[in-house]
């Protein structure tokens, strides 16, 4: 379900891609919008997100269990080992999910609400084990990330962040979550690494020679 | 609407060490390359690339077989070589280097190539956390449902690198590496300060690499064994086919016996017991009654049986067709002597005629036995009693019977090489001392 308004800052139209988005990037003049129940609210401006090589870009789409999928927004992250995307994806149905690429390691996740209690970032280091829906998840690695900046249509609003710790949790199999520590009680996310050849990916980016 | 991006194009830079120009072939992946004239490991993973090693080895130390830049084909994509490491592991005052290729493809992502000996891997990382736990009393680490043997712990070192890599990488690093066998891949886990990394191998010979990389020339023959080189396809599907032949040959066999058992005749068609004394005066040829001979041609079997003691007899006969005079000569000689402690030879003997058509059938005899006199120290007595049965459509068991021991030896025979090819893979692992390691790697 697309829907048009416009952008308060600049006027121009701004659609919307994603029917459950509450916030978007105006493509114009880089204001950040968020959704009201009336208009489109001007909370911020975009920063530019570094270059990087990821092969995936805004309205890449592809299809997940059978589910097609479209790249709606993104949230870019910086750390020391470089720099990883969160690519917000909205199925056909309505539905949230992400694809992160870190260097070309693909994961898709879901957000979780009925998570069990998260401890606070202090108290979770590698070896920290969860259990949730069947999965047995240990933590892998803890990262420090900074916040590179955002891009489109996101199912909640996010914007203008700093330092963020983020814990990556693994199973015995593909298995994959996410603590994300930038908000208070944390977010989880749960899924599970993908090739990057099951997700049928179309409109991706170019590389000269390739 | 987003604008649309431009085309990603490689990076150049500059050495800020020796001024030689580096090309960057892992778009912005790159955190480390090494500039190629002064080898000096760079960081260029911001516009103002910082020097982080400089190096004093020799510059020429390894050649990549694979150079840096080329491309090949793998799980049905290019890959192209961009980084270069060779790492060092020391077994016993011994040191062994390898060699691991970085292979990048700008969708698909990272692969590692490792070669060691004329052995390569295909090597990804895994996306997750194996576990551990044993297989036939030995470590192991599960992944995905797989049983992996522990093969070998050991302390690499990096000695030399080219290229560029995503990660940090110096000359000098050290990892605590275990590798994990399932032939034909290999689990192995390289843990860090902070880090512990898994990944998974597939063995590739030297011809599939050259093949996928369209290399010139022919790779470099492989030595020995390697950890997860599967055993050769012909030795592997030879020693299983020769199991499968054993089976439906075993099962052949089985049934032709168990019906030769319930099927054939074997029937009395003649029994009578005679006495013959060797000095006894006169023609000692005679004939027997006449027998019928039913059904198919089939075997007709003659058991002698007799009660010689420290002697011989010879038994001329002839089975002969009353009706057509068709006759089938043979002998036989019993003998049978014993001591104390000691016996040779047999008081009963059995000839069989194959294919005898039915028909009405005498039996010629004619007995002979050692004539000279009695001696009761070396010679038994010069007389003896024996019973001639005959017998028709006898199962013939015992030609079963050996070949039924004998069609599995070939099978054991191909085993046999597969575990001694079993037993050279492992006698490379940490577990080489132990014997009878030669475990089936099969499914």
């Amino acid at each position: 379900m697309k829907s048009q308004s416009s952008c308060p800052q600049c006027g121009a139209p701004v659609e919307f891609l994603f029917s459950n988005a509450v916030q978007t990037t105006c493509p114009y003049c880089s204001s950040i919008l968020v959704r009201t129940d009336l208009d489109l609210k001007r909370v911020g401006e975009m920063s530019d997100i570094a270059a990087d090589a990821s092969p995936i870009q805004m309205r890449t789409e592809g299809i997940y269990r059978n589910k097609a999928f479209q790249v709606v927004g993104r949230i870019a992250y910086v750390y020391e080992g470089g720099n990883w995307n969160e690519w917000h994806l909205g199925f056909q149905d309505g539905t949230s999910g992400w694809l992160s690429d870190a260097q070309l390691d693909y994961a898709i996740s879901f957000p979780v609400k009925d998570h069990p209690r998260i401890p606070p970032a202090s108290n979770v280091g590698r070896g920290w084990r969860m259990k949730i829906r069947d999965a047995e998840l240990t933590v892998t690695t803890i990262t420090k990330a900074r916040y590179g900046g955002v891009e489109g249509e996101l199912p909640f609003e996010y914007w203008d962040k700093t330092e963020m710790v983020f814990a990556d949790l693994r199973s015995a199999s593909r298995g994959f979550g996410t603590i994300d520590y930038s908000e208070d009680p944390p977010l989880f996310f749960l899924g599970e690494a993908v090739e990057f050849d099951e997700l049928k990916l179309r409109n991706l980016r170019e590389f000269e020679g390739w | 609407m987003t604008p649309a991006k431009p085309r990603i194009k490689p990076r150049a830079l500059e050495c800020p060490n020796c001024g030689s120009a580096v090309a960057l072939r892992g778009m912005m992946h790159s955190l480390n390359a090494v500039c190629p004239n002064c080898m000096s490991v760079l960081d260029v993973q911001h516009e103002q690339v910082q020097i982080l090693q400089k190096y004093a080895g020799k510059t020429a130390y390894a050649t990549p077989l694979v150079p840096l830049g080329s491309r090949g084909k793998l799980e049905g994509a290019q890959f192209e070589a961009i980084g270069f490491q060779v790492r060092r592991i020391v077994v016993d005052g011994t040191p062994y280097e390898w060699r691991e290729y970085l292979l990048f493809n700008p969708y698909k992502g990272f692969r590692y190539l490792s070669e060691y000996d004329g052995h390569w891997n295909i090597i990804r990382t895994v996306p997750g956390m194996p576990t551990f736990g044993n297989i036939d009393g030995r470590k192991a680490a599960l992944w995905q449902g797989e049983g992996f043997k522990h093969f070998q712990h050991a302390q690499a070192v990096t000695v030399f690198v080219l290229g560029e890599f995503p990660f940090q990488v110096r000359n000098g690093d050290q990892a605590t590496v275990d590798d994990y066998i399932a032939p034909p891949k290999v689990l192995s886990s390289e843990i860090i300060p902070g880090e512990i990394n898994w990944s998974i191998g597939e063995y590739k010979t030297g011809v599939e690499i050259w093949q996928a990389f369209q290399l010139p020339g022919s790779p470099p023959a492989a030595q020995g064994v390697y950890a997860n080189q599967p055993a050769p396809p012909e030795l592997k599907s030879s020693a299983w086919s020769a199991l499968g032949a054993v089976v439906v040959l075993e099962a052949i066999l089985f049934v032709v016996l168990v019906g030769s058992m319930l099927f054939m005749g074997n029937e009395n068609v003649f029994k009578q017991s005679y006495y013959f004394r060797a000095n006894a005066p006169g023609e000692q040829s005679f004939v027997t009654p006449v027998f019928e001979l039913k059904g198919r041609p089939t075997n007709v079997e003659i058991d002698l049986e007799t009660n010689l003691r420290q002697n011989w007899a010879y038994f001329s006969m002839a089975l002969i067709n009353e009706q057509t005079g068709q006759a089938w000569d043979f002998g036989r000689e019993v003998s049978y002597y014993s001591g104390s402690d000691w016996n040779e030879g047999s008081s009963s003997d059995s000839v069989r005629v194959p294919t005898v058509p039915a028909g009405r059938y005498y039996l010629r005899m004619e007995p002979e036995m050692d004539p000279k006199p009695v001696d009761t120290y070396t010679t038994g007595p010069r007389e003896m009693t024996y019973t001639v049965t005959i017998k028709r459509d006898v199962p013939a068991l015992w030609p079963i019977l050996l070949a039924m021991l004998l069609v599995p030896i070939p099978a054991l025979f191909r085993f046999g090489k597969k575990a001694s090819f079993e037993s050279l893979r492992w006698a490379e692992s940490d577990y080489g001392s132990a014997t009878g390691s030669g475990d089936d790697e099969d499914e």
